[in-house]
């Protein structure tokens, strides 16, 4: 379970986020939804420890992410913005890397990677050095990489960035599994379509607070409007920034961000 | 504690062994094609040396019939003179357009002023900012001198005068230098080489560390593995020491076998350069490894893309280099203050050794721990460096 208390955080004189608090249960697919530059990096970096915040506490499992970071980090596995990886090494070396940086044992670790490399599909480049890998073969190295460590909860910053459908159908079928499993997940997606079709709960945050939350539905009754893109248009005071779907996923995360992260 | 530090490391020494970029200037270019180019232009600077002198001293002679026993004495002296025919101008001008580089006009009045024992004039022409006659013109001086002194002693002795009275002091060079000392007049600039290559082998592993991978985005995902932020920066500066052990102990060697090819011997110089002072230079170099790598891995954090951390580091490069430049410019010796002088003391340490001088064991001392605790301090900075958000970028 994540939990957000009251967080607020400012860069220089910005602030991205002013006051946010928001709940994600296990075995629920958690969406955070919001404009570019709204605050959905910042709270998810303050949540997966990269960034401290000025106020507020952010719960692991009930662990402090601000004052025990490391046991927090080992409750989580982390999709981070752009899913870099190493080009030099091979995707499976990519994931035991991260499986020795969490402690597992070199066995461990070795099956682990298999066992993720079948679930993803990754099969065909997984001995592949990274360097000329597609988006979509960079994400599924960077998940099974975030997840080798199997964690009770997943975050995941704008996932479906430059993905293929393929791909795209791929990702969406591991948060599924990993919801049976009874897994926390929370992404954020400024995709609309995306985040509904997906997500058990939404958090729509704009303008660094959280407008609303609740499940699709709610959000839809909430605002009297029958379309949950209407619904965000009314809750975010304008389109701006928010993508309504697109076939190919190539949504990037263009103009100037709000708050100073991007 | 030590295994993350260990994993970071054995990751990043692996990885970097498949960079193509890193591999060609930690272990290729800096190591190797350096010491081939130091013995390349040492030889032919040897090489350029032995054949002017041994050339004879050419000068061009206009009227030479008027001092015909001078020139019986230049020419018995291994003078080769060039009988021509130009006034001022055209000496000048001879030696502007590099006809000649050695004129001497003898004088209307040279011969009868001689023998009226008064001051004879000769012209001697040359031109002083050309640096290929400096032997020669001093040579033809000290000639036209010692004809001078000739001259003048005949000149007492026929007035009944011992002519010794002209010669109140006698001055006789003792020269103490070993060919080994003489030898590291060329080698000078052998320890700073050695300790530039060095540093290369690790800029960019150290680049790599910091602004490489915020700039591939996997400096995130790495920050949220349950590690100490510390122990990553240390495992990377830990590589970065492993590539640059790598890059000095194959320059060292490198050096050691392209100066043998080398012909010092023909003047009577050694090159103190064997194995087993090739494996002491390169311990004696090892303590300012960590220093190295913390001080281009704090430079690095502060940059924002690989490219300012390229730049930066370009004259990081320069700041351990800099006391070696004062030394040679002052002509420091080593004392207990200077040898508590990172870079600066393994400057000391090599000059000796390739000098073949005693090294004390307390400077030696000295320099490994002074450099060992400065280093210690840069890698505490260099942790606390990852623990700020702004590493992110």
């Amino acid at each position: 379970m994540i939990r957000a208390d009251n967080l607020q955080k400012t860069f220089g004189k910005v602030t991205a986020i002013r006051d946010v608090s928001l709940r994600a249960e296990d075995g629920r697919i958690t969406g955070l939804l919001g404009p570019n530059g709204a605050g959905k990096s910042t709270t998810l970096r303050i949540l997966y420890t990269v960034l401290k915040p000025d106020a507020g506490d952010a719960l692991i499992d009930g662990v402090s992410a601000i004052r025990d970071s490391l046991e927090a980090r080992r409750r989580m596995g982390v999709l981070s913005h752009g899913a870099g990886i190493y080009p030099n090494l091979t995707a499976r070396e990519n994931i035991l890397y991260f499986g020795a940086l969490h402690g597992l044992s070199s066995a461990e670790r070795a099956s682990r990677a298999a066992e993720l490399i079948e679930l993803l599909e990754m099969e065909e480049f997984a001995d592949r050095i990274a360097k000329g890998f597609s988006q979509g073969q960079r994400i599924k190295t960077a998940l099974a990489r975030a997840i080798v460590h199997r964690p009770r909860n997943v975050l995941l910053d704008e996932p479906t960035n430059g993905l293929d459908v393929m791909a795209v159908r791929t990702l969406r079928k591991l948060l599924l599994r990993l919801r049976e499993q009874g897994h926390c997940l929370l992404f954020s997606s400024h995709v609309m379509q995306e985040v509904g079709a997906l997500c058990d709960e939404v958090v729509v945050i704009a303008h660094g607070r959280v407008v609303a939350s609740g499940t699709p539905d709610d959000v839809r009754t909430r605002t009297g409007e029958s379309n949950l893109e209407d619904a965000f248009m009314r809750l975010i005071g304008t389109g701006e920034g928010l993508a309504p779907w697109s076939s190919d996923g190539a949504v990037g995360e263009g103009g100037p961000s709000g708050d100073g992260l991007g | 504690m030590m295994r993350p530090i260990l994993t970071v490391f054995v990751k990043e020494f692996r990885e970097n062994l498949r960079d193509k970029r890193t591999l060609l200037s930690a272990l290729i270019l800096g190591p190797l094609l350096g010491p081939a180019l130091f013995a390349f232009a040492l030889s032919l600077s040897i090489e350029h040396g032995a054949t002017s002198g041994d050339r004879p001293t050419a000068l061009a002679v206009s009227h030479a019939d008027r001092a015909p026993n001078l020139m019986a004495f230049l020419h018995q002296y291994g003078v080769d003179l060039q009988p021509i025919d130009v006034d001022d101008a055209g000496a000048r001008a001879d030696i502007r357009s590099h006809r000649h580089t050695l004129v001497m006009v003898v004088t209307a009045e040279f011969g009868k002023q001689l023998g009226s024992g008064e001051p004879a004039p000769l012209l001697l022409y040359a031109d002083s900012s050309d640096t290929s006659n400096g032997r020669g013109l001093s040579r033809v001086r000290v000639l036209l001198e010692q004809y001078g002194v000739l001259i003048a002693r005949l000149r007492v002795t026929a007035r009944g005068i011992d002519p010794l009275v002209l010669s109140p002091i006698v001055v006789q060079n003792v020269d103490v230098a070993t060919p080994s000392s003489r030898s590291v007049v060329f080698l000078g600039t052998l320890s700073y080489l050695i300790l530039v290559t060095m540093l290369m082998g690790g800029m960019y592993l150290a680049i790599d560390t910091t602004a490489g991978e915020r700039e591939r985005g996997s400096l995130e995902a790495l920050l949220t593995v349950p590690v100490k932020r510390q122990q990553l920066i240390y495992g990377k500066i830990v590589a970065t020491c492993a590539y640059m052990t790598l890059s000095l102990s194959v320059t060292v060697t490198a050096y050691s076998i392209a100066l043998r090819f080398v012909g010092l011997e023909q003047f009577g110089m050694t090159v103190n350069f064997g194995p087993l002072v090739a494996l002491r230079v390169i311990a004696f170099c090892l303590p300012l490894v960590p220093l190295g790598a913390a001080l281009m891995t704090i430079v690095a954090a502060f940059t924002r893309t690989y490219r300012e951390a390229q730049t930066y580091l370009g004259l990081v490069l320069l700041v351990p280099t800099m006391p070696l430049v004062f030394a040679g410019m002052l002509g420091l010796r080593p004392t207990a203050p200077l040898m508590a002088v990172p870079s600066l003391s393994q400057h000391f340490l090599i000059t000796s050794l390739l000098r073949d001088e005693p090294i004390s064991a307390a400077f030696l001392a000295l320099s490994v721990i002074a450099t060992l605790a400065v280093g210690t301090v840069l890698m505490l900075i260099a942790g606390r460096l990852y623990d700020r958000e702004a590493l992110l970028g």
